[in-house]
């Protein structure tokens, strides 16, 4: 583990040194990070804080749909972050859960021995709400959640972060005695649809949705007082509100500005009509706070061009590093027997963690962006390339490998003139292989703020339209053809026309 | 100039070679013969190190062979292997060079070598920037003769280099050899199934059984006192369909 963890950084070095324009941009002192959630609203908010902020001369970054609470709350905790919307509810039923708080003050106490300042309610609660279509609503008569208690055949779908946070659905069914069997954890934005094509019958949802009224769902009545309040606030670091004071007056000016009916209406104008978060947050500061900012809105080919360097950015990194490292790891494996085993079993384990977890599991090691995701596909990449080094060299015929052994070269000669160029092509699809999964998988980048393909298909899976998920979905699918493509190319000129004479 | 002294190899429980000497000096050809699977190729690679004898010892001009110097000694010995071993991704000239370019000798050093070799062994120049995979049966072994042959090494140890070709240049390239070892004055051990070609290069037979030399001398000395049995039949064999 601790080699992992010293080779990760040694790459993120090295890529530091190679890529100075990346440390500069993501990681400069004097710049303010400001994190969102990855939905709408929290997105919103980010984009408002960013408004505020980077207006006063001071230079601000909004890293959006970075993904749940965990990440954004370590990611502020580990100065990754200096600002995130959050809410009341989420800091004392999930970032505190199993602690018990007297009142909003023992809240902030708490958030302060961490280094964590908390802002006055921002003015809205949003709360989770239990909902289904208004029709079955009626057709069942359901109107408080305990009437659910009647119809243990109704099929649920929550949100994954609704299914285990502690007010979430064990402690719901606990208070409520919920007999339902058919529980299944699915995205937010993907349980509207479940609705609408009447494969679940009831979700969750917060209270400020603008799917309500779209898909024409009922609320259910929390009749037993189940959920807190989910009033917003912002998280911000303390040491940062100590070097901008004028940047946290500026932010602080949204305290009690946004009512729940505000709220409806920004996230309506976003998901329903189709505008920019940056467009809805420029708009509302102005209205209601007489503040002038400017958004710029992107070109469907400038985001295009951005997410195309942002991928491209992932996959060569992560991918030479791993070719780099993978093809000694492979003759190391191949020249100690024993070791070797070890070696490809490890590597082996790596593959097999789910790629969504790696990538998380590398937050606390390397914090957000693109230094955990490329970690993350530097390690996925591995396993590809050492293999196939491996059995490239091990496939070698008997009479080759004595004639080689007969010829007196010393073994790193025997090496590079002999064993590698048999192994040329074994190993060149090994990295093949390794480059089509790499581009895949960097597409999950976009959840910890890589950016890349993953961008505009997590904001076209939120925002439910199918058009922004394709911009991101083709050229992904595009750059995996074109990478296959590339490396055909190569075999000339890296397989030797000896061995390429057999087909 | 190469001896290996009362040595034994075993794999699994299988005793391949077990307590044999062999010697052989300079202007001398010994040829190994004896039924598949005796051990002829296991000798072959105990000789030349590619495997560890469990018991005994191997001396290059009376020097022990260790780790220390097992590479130097490779160079000093030209090694066929029985299916040839080209390697398939470089050129014949690039697999006959290989060691030279190693060892930084001056290209034209290598070119007038090679130059040399082509036409010790009749081989057709324009054959040499072939891969082995477009060279036939006939020329690949010319060009393992060659690369054996290419740093002028003292011992050459032939593991039935002229197996598998037709009877024409077979013929043909057995006078070459046998010209090439008499003029450069080599020490020889050559593998055979074929008792002609044994009796044609030999000036020692060694006849091996289950790993042990059974007997050893001219081949006239094999048939006037063969040890036993075998000996004879073995010897002939192949001499009654030849005359059939
Ligand atoms: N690496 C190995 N592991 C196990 N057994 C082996 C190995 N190499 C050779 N043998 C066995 O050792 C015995 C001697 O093999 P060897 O190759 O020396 O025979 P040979 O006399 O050269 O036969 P041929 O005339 O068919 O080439 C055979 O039974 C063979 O199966
Ligand atoms: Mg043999």
């Amino acid at each position: 583990m601790l080699l992992i963890r010293r080779l990760l950084l040694g790459l993120v070095i090295a890529a530091n040194f190679c890529f100075p324009q990346w440390s500069m941009g993501g990681e400069s002192q004097n710049e303010i990070k400001i994190g969102s959630k990855k939905f709408t609203e929290s997105v919103i908010l980010g984009e408002m804080a960013y408004h505020l902020i980077n207006k006063k001369g001071v230079t601000a970054v909004h890293k959006a749909e970075l993904g749940g609470t965990q990440i954004l709350f370590k990611s502020l905790v580990q100065g990754e972050l200096d600002i995130y919307p959050e809410y009341t509810g989420t800091i004392v039923q999930e970032i505190f859960s199993g602690e018990l708080f007297r009142n909003e003050e023992e809240v902030r106490d708490k958030l302060e021995s961490m280094g964590i300042l908390m802002s006055k309610p921002i003015g809205f609660n949003n709360s989770y709400i239990i909902g289904m279509k208004k029709e079955a609503a009626k057709k069942f008569g359901i109107d408080k959640i305990s009437d659910l208690k009647n119809y243990p055949e109704l099929k649920f779908g929550f949100s994954n972060e609704f299914m285990d946070r502690g007010d979430g659905w064990p402690s719901l069914q606990r208070k409520y005695n919920l007999p339902q069997r058919d529980v299944r954890g699915i995205d937010h934005d993907i349980g509207y649809r479940g609705l609408e094509n009447g494969s679940i019958d009831v979700i969750d949802l917060y209270s400020t949705d603008a799917e309500i009224d779209y898909y024409d769902l009922k609320s259910l009545i929390d009749d037993l007082n189940h959920f807190p309040e989910y009033q917003a606030v912002f998280l911000y670091r303390s040491d940062f509100a100590m070097r901008n004071p004028e940047s946290v007056k500026s932010l602080l000016r949204l305290e009690g500005m946004i009512s729940e009916s505000d709220m409806v209406k920004l996230n309506a104008d976003v998901k329903l009509a189709g505008k920019s978060e940056g467009e809805v947050a420029s708009k509302f500061l102005e209205r209601k706070l007489n503040v002038k900012t400017e958004f710029y809105q992107m070109t469907i080919f400038e985001k295009l061009i951005r997410n195309t360097y942002d991928h491209l950015f992932l996959v060569v990194i992560s991918l030479s590093a791993a070719i780099i490292i993978a093809i000694p790891l492979g003759i190391f494996a191949y020249k100690t027997a024993k070791f070797g085993q070890l070696l490809l079993g490890t590597i082996g384990v790596i593959q097999t963690i789910p790629s969504l977890a790696l990538i998380v599991f590398m937050i606390p090691l390397l914090g957000i962006g693109a230094k955990p995701a490329i970690a993350a596909l530097f390690l996925y990449s591995l396993l590809p390339i050492v293999r196939n080094t491996y059995s490239g060299l091990k496939d070698i015929p008997l009479q080759l490998s004595e004639s080689a052994e007969a010829l007196g070269l010393p073994s790193r000669v025997k090496m590079i003139k002999i064993e590698l160029p048999l192994a040329s092509r074994s190993i060149l699809s090994g990295i093949k292989t390794a480059a089509v999964i790499n581009v895949g998988t960097a597409t999950l980048g976009a959840i910890i703020g890589a950016g890349g393909y993953g961008q505009p298909i997590l904001t076209g899976i939120r925002l439910d339209d199918t058009g922004l998920i394709l911009q991101g979905a083709i050229p992904a699918a595009l750059l995996a053809f074109g990478v296959q493509w590339l490396f055909e190319m190569l075999e000339p000129i890296f397989v030797s026309k000896g061995l390429r004479l057999g087909e | 100039m190469l001896r290996l002294k009362n040595v034994s190899k075993k794999f699994e429980n299988l005793q391949a070679v077990s307590s044999v000497d062999l010697t052989v000096s300079e202007r001398e050809t010994k040829v190994l013969v004896g039924p598949s699977g005796c051990g002829k190729s296991t000798l072959i690679r105990l000789a030349i190190g590619i495997i560890e004898p469990d018991e005994g010892e191997i001396y290059f001009k009376g020097e022990l062979v260790a780790h220390e110097n097992l590479l130097e000694i490779r160079r000093k010995i030209g090694y066929v292997i029985q299916e040839g071993g080209l390697f398939p991704h470089l050129t014949a000239v690039q697999n006959i060079k290989l060691v030279a370019e190693y060892l930084e000798w001056s290209s034209n050093k290598i070119t007038a070598r090679i130059k040399e070799l082509a036409e010790l062994t009749h081989f057709p120049k324009d054959a040499l920037e072939r891969f082995p995979l477009q060279l036939s049966g006939g020329q690949r072994q010319r060009v393992s003769l060659m690369r054996a042959l290419m740093l002028d090494p003292e011992v050459l140890l032939l593991d039935e280099p002229l197996g598998a070709l037709d009877p024409m240049i077979k013929a043909d390239l057995q006078e070459e050899l046998r010209t090439i070892f008499r003029t450069l004055g080599k020490a020889v051990v050559l593998v055979t199934h074929d008792i002609n070609e044994a009796e044609f290069f030999a000036d020692e037979l060694l006849l091996m059984k289950d790993g042990k030399i059974l007997q050893q001398g001219s081949i006239r000395e094999l048939l006037k006192n063969p040890v036993d049995d075998f000996v004879e039949k073995f010897i002939n064999a192949q001499r009654v369909r030849a005359s059939n």
